[in-house]
């Protein structure tokens, strides 16, 4: 399994062609207390680098951009009732959605941790 | 960037690592870790909001002769001494330039609480109307203010000033020594918790906030849990809620407005009376923890009625609420509402305001 990240601070965890999808620790930090997560439904297709969810904290409301392109299978249905989930465990229990990935070559146009580590670094 | 102003506490936020934002022209703490937390802190502890960034103005003179009455909307000579009021300052067209409290310290002498942003605004207007003698002084730059905030908010002040504390009713204050300054304590603040205001020189404020937070019970709190706490209690916010272009009628504010007395904007308010209003502020409950938003859009049935002022996550009721200006016909109690932007719509029906029920305001 290994790990991918976005410049839009989504993590992907990639295990064959399913990947697992989340916001990372430093994207939960910025939008601080999360109140409210508008999950998309299981079977929709969606497209790298466009808006598939979007998270609401107390602050504002934030899009989410899929980091690959394909089609949802699970959603994490905990976040319902339980968005603070990715302020505790962005990274882990905090996913958001599981995606069939349509096309692996766009994993290219995303980052390893340690390049990410440095995208952060420079942002701050 | 902007110039924005520090209260004495920049410091202190820095170190303690709050969120700095812009707020009416001030550089100020929005949060310190989380503002759910600090909500809740507030509820169920005690909270320490520093407020020095609003506006304290000093006038004495005599209130009859000097005009002062026209300038507020409610009545000032019927203040007590050891009392403060809420109310509003107008506009010749019945707008809401500023909400704000008045003390009267003495017979002749008041304290005028305004918002940051509205400060300088509001002394000249305030200014304009009065004539004869009179000292009118903005003494915001020498006065320091913070808001202790919380069911415990009592208890944590008694060794500061013990005796009177516990005498002191709702919407009084008294005046009072801390470390060898004068200061002024009020029973007052903007949260629907039992809690105190405590005006003093600048050059202590530091110190107090550093001494007050010695107490486990007490924790810092930022605007942005500050604003949840209003919104709780339904409690407009000047620039959101309430505007130039809004009237104490439409604000649903007219318990504030005293009609046996004359004052800046009241032919206008009267005009208004006869006529029908064309807004009206409510507010609403979201059926979901979806937040609506300022300036979202109210429709009712389709039709577009009006749009938000205010809104946000309501951690004591898990769900969204908000406040907003909608045409009076569809004002009534359990109005089903839809507010929406862009891809948004949430599902929100009109409630009685405060939505929190359970604060200690008046223990």
């Amino acid at each position: 399994m290994s790990r991918y990240y976005s410049k839009d601070h989504e993590w992907l965890e990639i295990d064959n062609n399913v990947g697992i999808v989340g916001i990372t620790d430093y994207a939960q930090h910025q939008l601080g207390d999360i109140t409210y997560v508008e999950l998309p439904e299981v079977g929709t297709e969606i497209k790298q680098f466009s808006i598939f969810c979007t998270i609401e904290s107390v602050k504002a409301a934030s899009d989410v951009y899929a980091p690959v392109s394909g089609k949802i299978i699970e959603v994490n249905s905990r976040l319902e009732n339980e968005p603070e989930i990715i302020n505790k465990s962005p990274e882990e229990e905090g996913w958001i959605v599981k995606v069939e990935i349509s096309d692996t070559s766009e994993l290219k146009n995303l980052m390893d941790k340690a390049s990410y580590e440095n995208y952060i670094k420079e942002l701050d | 960037m902007q110039n924005l102003k520090s209260t004495p506490l920049e410091a202190e936020h820095i170190k303690l690592k709050a969120k700095m934002v812009p707020f009416g022209g001030w550089n100020m703490p929005i949060q310190y870790e989380s503002i759910i937390e600090e909500h809740m802190q507030c509820r169920k502890s005690v909270a320490l909001f520093d407020t020095c960034h609003m506006g304290e103005f000093y006038f004495k003179g005599d209130l009859v002769n000097t005009n002062i009455e026209m300038a507020f909307s409610f009545k000032i000579g019927t203040i007590n001494v050891g009392k403060c009021r809420y109310g509003l300052i107008l506009n010749e067209r019945g707008g809401i330039v500023d909400d704000c409290i008045v003390y009267r310290l003495s017979a002749d002498e008041l304290m005028m609480v305004v918002n940051a942003g509205t400060k300088d605004n509001d002394f000249n207007v305030i200014k304009s109307v009065l004539k004869g003698n009179f000292v009118f002084e903005d003494r915001s730059e020498t006065t320091s203010k913070l808001d202790v905030q919380g069911p415990f908010s009592r208890d944590l002040l008694r060794k500061y000033f013990p005796g009177i504390i516990d005498e002191l009713k709702y919407f009084s204050f008294t005046k009072s020594s801390l470390m060898d300054q004068e200061v002024i304590l009020s029973r007052t603040g903007y949260t629907g918790e039992l809690g105190f205001e405590i005006y003093m020189p600048s050059i202590i404020c530091v110190d107090v906030w550093n001494d007050l937070l010695k107490d486990e019970k007490i924790k810092p709190a930022g605007l942005g849990a500050r604003d949840l706490l209003r919104l709780e209690m339904g409690y407009p916010l000047y620039g959101n809620d309430l505007d130039e272009d809004t009237t104490p009628l439409e604000a649903d504010l007219s318990y504030f407005v005293h009609f046996d007395k004359d004052f800046v904007g009241k032919e206008a308010l009267l005009k208004q009376k006869e006529a029908n209003l064309e807004k009206i502020r409510v507010g609403f409950v979201c059926d979901s923890r979806r937040a609506p938003r300022h300036n979202y859009r109210i429709f009712k049935d389709g039709m577009d009625i009006g749009y938000v002022t205010s809104g946000g996550f309501s951690p004591s009721l898990g769900k969204g609420i908000g406040m907003g200006y909608v045409k009076p016909q569809y004002s009534s109690e359990n109005t089903a509402l839809e507010l929406s932007q862009d891809r948004v719509k949430i599902k929100a029906v009109i409630e009685k305001i405060p939505f929190y029920k359970n604060g200690s305001l008046r223990k």
